[in-house]
């Protein structure tokens, strides 16, 4: 069995990319793409007939592969279903990092999931306390009650909006600039920021499309998520490029940073750097864009 | 564990294999058709037994069409379909027991 190492509630997730966890070809060499997490499949991917098949696969794939440094995430299926308790057995046996809950719609469900995970993690000897919890919102029900999801649990790293069935339940569809899905947006954003989690955007489905792509990943950054779900490898390269802070915004942040420290030391609590001016609060946003200019690999300075 | 019924588990997809397995009364006997078969042929056979050894498996007839599994990929199978066989395959698997 491969031993991976604990998981880490909050880490670089900037790409999720979906994998079929029934399909064999794709899953055994997953992470040579440089994703930051994978998310293998066992819900809509997996045919209704395939369900048990897809966790025998699931399971070896967890204890055989090794996914080195690239997070492992298995969604399970739908609390509605029969699968799901299976799902979360097999998956915590295997030494998953965490479990994407489909269609959450309320903080009862993150705790259902988490009593299971629970009492998985104690009947296969995993870790307590070891496997993270994320949140899929698609419905409208689950979207509302994004404050008390995001807040629902310590286990729980993050949630995001899954958009197919949104589209549906809300009689939509994809418009082009998302209009239509402005409100769930702001709101998961805003819940994930007030609960101190993280919020991942719904996948972009029409791969021949690359400008209705790209423009979607700058405005869910501008918007402040902090990642986006993907369907395919060629999509990554782009978000990572996108979301790593560009030389500019690293130059200001060391600016403040180094400023700020003299200043304090002189008793000074604000002042103007370039005619801007700088208090405690732009240190703390200057020290966020460093800590993830390191963790993207693009700072090379000293701070 | 015996095999009561003819069970299926896998597909025809390059990297999967597709194995059957049916009831039987003399010793393991596997059918083996593979893609690799001449350089892989008897490891692909050495798993299949271990697995059906260690699921308690005695007398089946078992025929595997490799496509190039990995052998994590063909212990899945393998292991499947005997469950499946069983109408066990559904819940409460013993993972990490004999399931590994």
């Amino acid at each position: 069995m491969i031993p991976r190492p604990k998981p880490e509630r909050f880490r670089l997730r900037r790409t999720m990319l979906f994998m079929n966890a029934q399909k064999p070809g794709l899953i055994k060499d997953a992470y040579i793409y440089g994703v930051d997490s994978i998310m293998l499949d066992l819900e809509d991917a997996v045919a209704e007939n395939q369900k048990d098949a897809a966790r025998f696969s699931l399971y070896h794939a967890l204890t055989a592969i090794d996914y080195g440094q690239t997070e492992v995430i298995v969604r399970i299926n739908g609390l509605d279903t029969p699968h799901w308790q299976e799902d979360i057995r097999c998956a915590v046996a295997g030494g998953v990092d965490g479990v994407r809950i489909p269609t959450c719609e309320s903080a009862q469900d993150v705790r259902l999931v988490e009593e299971h995970v629970l009492a998985a993690e104690r009947e296969f000897g995993v870790g307590e306390g070891r496997t993270l919890i994320m949140a899929a919102l698609e419905s409208p029900k689950g979207v509302l009650n994004a404050p008390e999801i995001a807040a629902a649990s310590d286990r729980l790293f993050g949630i995001a909006l899954s958009a197919g069935d949104f589209h549906r339940s809300m009689h939509t569809h994809y418009v082009p600039g998302g209009i239509e899905l402005n409100t769930a947006r702001s709101l998961i954003v805003m819940a994930a920021r007030a609960a101190g989690v993280q919020c991942f955007d719904t996948v972009f489905t029409n791969l021949d499309d690359e400008e209705g792509f790209e423009a979607e990943v700058r405005m869910i950054h501008d918007m402040g998520f902090d990642g986006k779900s993907l369907i395919n490898p060629r999509q990554i390269a782009y978000v990572h490029q996108t979301l790593a802070p560009t030389p500019k915004e690293i130059e200001t942040a060391e600016l403040y940073v180094r400023t700020y420290r003299e200043q304090s030391q002189r008793g000074v609590g604000v002042y103007t750097v370039n005619g801007k001016m700088v208090d405690i609060a732009f240190i703390k946003d200057a020290d966020r864009v460093l800590a993830l200019a390191k963790a993207c690999g693009v700072y090379h300075g000293d701070l | 564990m015996e095999i009561r019924k003819t069970a299926l588990a896998g597909t025809l997809e390059s990297s999967d294999a597709q194995v059957t397995v049916s009831p039987g009364d003399s010793g393991i006997e596997l059918t083996l058709e593979s893609s690799v078969m001449n350089q892989y042929g008897r490891q692909i056979r050495a798993t299949v037994l271990d697995v059906l050894a260690r699921l308690g498996v005695r007398d089946c007839r078992i025929k595997v069409v490799d496509k190039g599994a990995l052998d994590c990929t063909l212990k899945a199978r393998v292991e499947c379909a005997v469950f499946r066989s069983n109408g066990i395959s559904a819940g409460k698997v013993p993972w990490g027991g004999d399931i590994r």
